[in-house]
């Protein structure tokens, strides 16, 4: 047997703009162990649901994480207005559709141009991320914020979209449909691309399925479960089809999220179409008693948020479950068997938002 | 400012920040904004940069790896906290595990305010940054080393 030897990952590290820290436990070159250790951007953010109130925390919600800011800012009103019987009028549920998905276009787009800077294709990278500035720009528009946008609230959403608004939303998806062909072509066809993506970091269904795996990850391996399909927001009057790939590695997790970009224009535009007049929001009047679930989809995975009210302003509890944190143990796992060189690659394929896994 | 005198290269470490600002400073240096123009390069290694752009307030695990990270760069050094947590804590600052800004650990040249910080104003503070990197250039110069 060789000589096993410990390197450590992180926390500081060019690969990803977040602080993670794995201790890689190498045989020569494969690495045959991985131990992960969390807790570098811990703030205690749960905990401060005590020292707001509950319509406060929104904002907090929407700090967990800035990649994902609109989607917790949604799955935390979900959750207690729930609680409090609170029905959102419809076009409040189709803005704020259109704002999630709009937010799973720049996530997704943010993640492919990552990809390309751990494969070492610097152009690709910029590609990317200069298409997903006209999706910034679109949230500045819409919204009045390119990263962190509050547009929800306890009761609809504090914003509303005029029809030229919509119609700049509109414009700007079918550019990015237009320009995102040849990125796709790149991602999907090109030699070099598919040399370092195609069969490396292999989780198989039965792994996926046993660890936990959510989101694209787990539609890579070609379990078709979406979140969407439970129907929040508008997602319950418009087409959702759970988009997998049967092979599970490197190569099938960005197919998907290639495919989920084209599946989230489809989503705006038929949402822009259906969407209803009428007020945005409605007055939210007492305070939450009682406990509610609700999950989601955000763009790495299926999140889950739990709210306890006691009857006063302040909660007694809110727990997150990210998708990261589901998605650690299978890559742990993938990472068995892989080349030193491929570690980076690996860790970025499950797309980690560390900032919502610690909180 | 008429010319730049230096192309600083930059470190950026996450200290407990919520991404926002961690992907606008990347954003700083892609097609729209393109800070690299100016030779400016986002580099992984302490030991070749000049400016460490930090985000996000202190907690107890990132309190050592500023600190190392800081000692690492070498002199003339200049720190930007950008984003509203790394100035004084932002929203977090009632948190358990939130000692306050970056101020609190190591010395901060230039503070970048907002939430999350605009690519605008982080080019700003990094061009703030450059004036002070030349008046610690000098002050070095002036002591003989």
């Amino acid at each position: 047997m060789a000589k096993r030897s410990i390197v450590p990952f992180g926390p500081q590290h060019p690969v990803l703009p977040e602080p993670v820290h794995l201790d890689l436990v190498l045989e020569d070159e494969t690495v045959v162990g991985a131990i992960p250790s969390i807790g570098y951007i811990h703030r205690g953010l749960e905990k401060l649901v005590e020292k707001r109130d509950f319509k406060q925390y929104v904002y907090i919600a929407e700090r967990i994480c800035g990649i994902c800011s609109c989607g917790h800012g949604l799955g935390y009103c979900l959750a207690v207005e729930k609680v409090m019987d609170i029905e959102v009028p419809d076009r409040a549920r189709y803005l704020r559709t259109i704002w999630l998905e709009m937010s799973r276009i720049h996530s997704h787009l943010l993640w492919l141009g990552l990809l390309a800077d751990a494969m070492g294709f610097e152009s690709l990278f910029m590609e990317s991320w200069r298409l997903r500035e006209k999706i910034l720009d679109m949230f500045d528009e819409t919204a009045g914020g390119r990263i962190i946008h509050s547009v929800n609230c306890v009761g609809g959403v504090q914003k509303d979209m005029d029809s030229s608004m919509l119609q700049d939303v509109l414009r700007a998806v079918s550019d990015l449909e237009g320009e995102m062909k040849p990125v796709v072509d790149t991602f999907l066809q090109d030699y070099t691309v598919q040399s370092r993506l195609k069969g490396t970091g292999i989780l198989t269904k039965e792994d996926a399925v046993a660890m936990g795996a959510v989101g694209p990850m787990m539609r890579a391996s070609g379990i078709e479960y979406d979140a969407r399909l439970l129907g929040y927001g508008a997602y319950n009057e418009l087409t959702v089809e759970p988009i997998t790939s049967t092979e599970g590695d490197c190569y099938g997790r960005c197919e998907v999220r290639l495919k989920e970009l084209f599946q989230s224009f489809d989503l705006i535009r038929e949402a822009v179409g259906k969407i209803p007049q009428g007020p945005v929001s409605v007055p939210v009047k007492g305070n939450p008693s009682g406990e509610y679930f609700v999950r989601i989809e955000q763009p790495r995975g299926e999140a889950i948020y739990y709210i306890k009210g006691n009857g006063t302003k302040y909660l007694d509890r809110f727990r997150l479950r990210t998708p990261t944190t589901s998605n650690i143990p299978p890559m742990v796992e993938m990472l068995k068997g892989c080349q030193l060189a491929d570690v980076p690659l690996l860790i970025l394929t499950i797309d980690p938002c560390v900032s919502c896994t610690e909180r | 400012m008429n010319k730049v005198s230096k192309s600083p290269w930059l470190l950026h470490y996450d200290a407990s920040s919520c991404n926002g600002c961690d992907i606008e400073v990347l954003d700083c240096l892609t097609p729209k904004y393109d800070i690299e123009r100016f030779g400016i390069i986002n580099t992984g290694d302490p030991f070749q940069a000049d400016i460490l752009l930090i985000t996000g307030g202190i907690n107890s695990q990132t309190e050592r790896v500023v600190r190392q990270l800081y000692s690492q760069m070498p002199e003339p050094k200049v720190v930007v906290a950008v984003g509203i947590c790394a100035c004084t804590g932002g929203v977090f600052k009632e948190c358990y595990n939130i000692k306050g800004g970056i101020d609190t650990v190591i010395p901060v040249d230039v503070y970048v305010p907002g939430c999350a910080a605009r690519p605008e104003s982080i080019i700003d503070g990094v061009v703030r940054a450059l004036k002070v990197l030349d008046a610690k250039q000098a002050a070095l110069k002036d002591s003989g080393r």
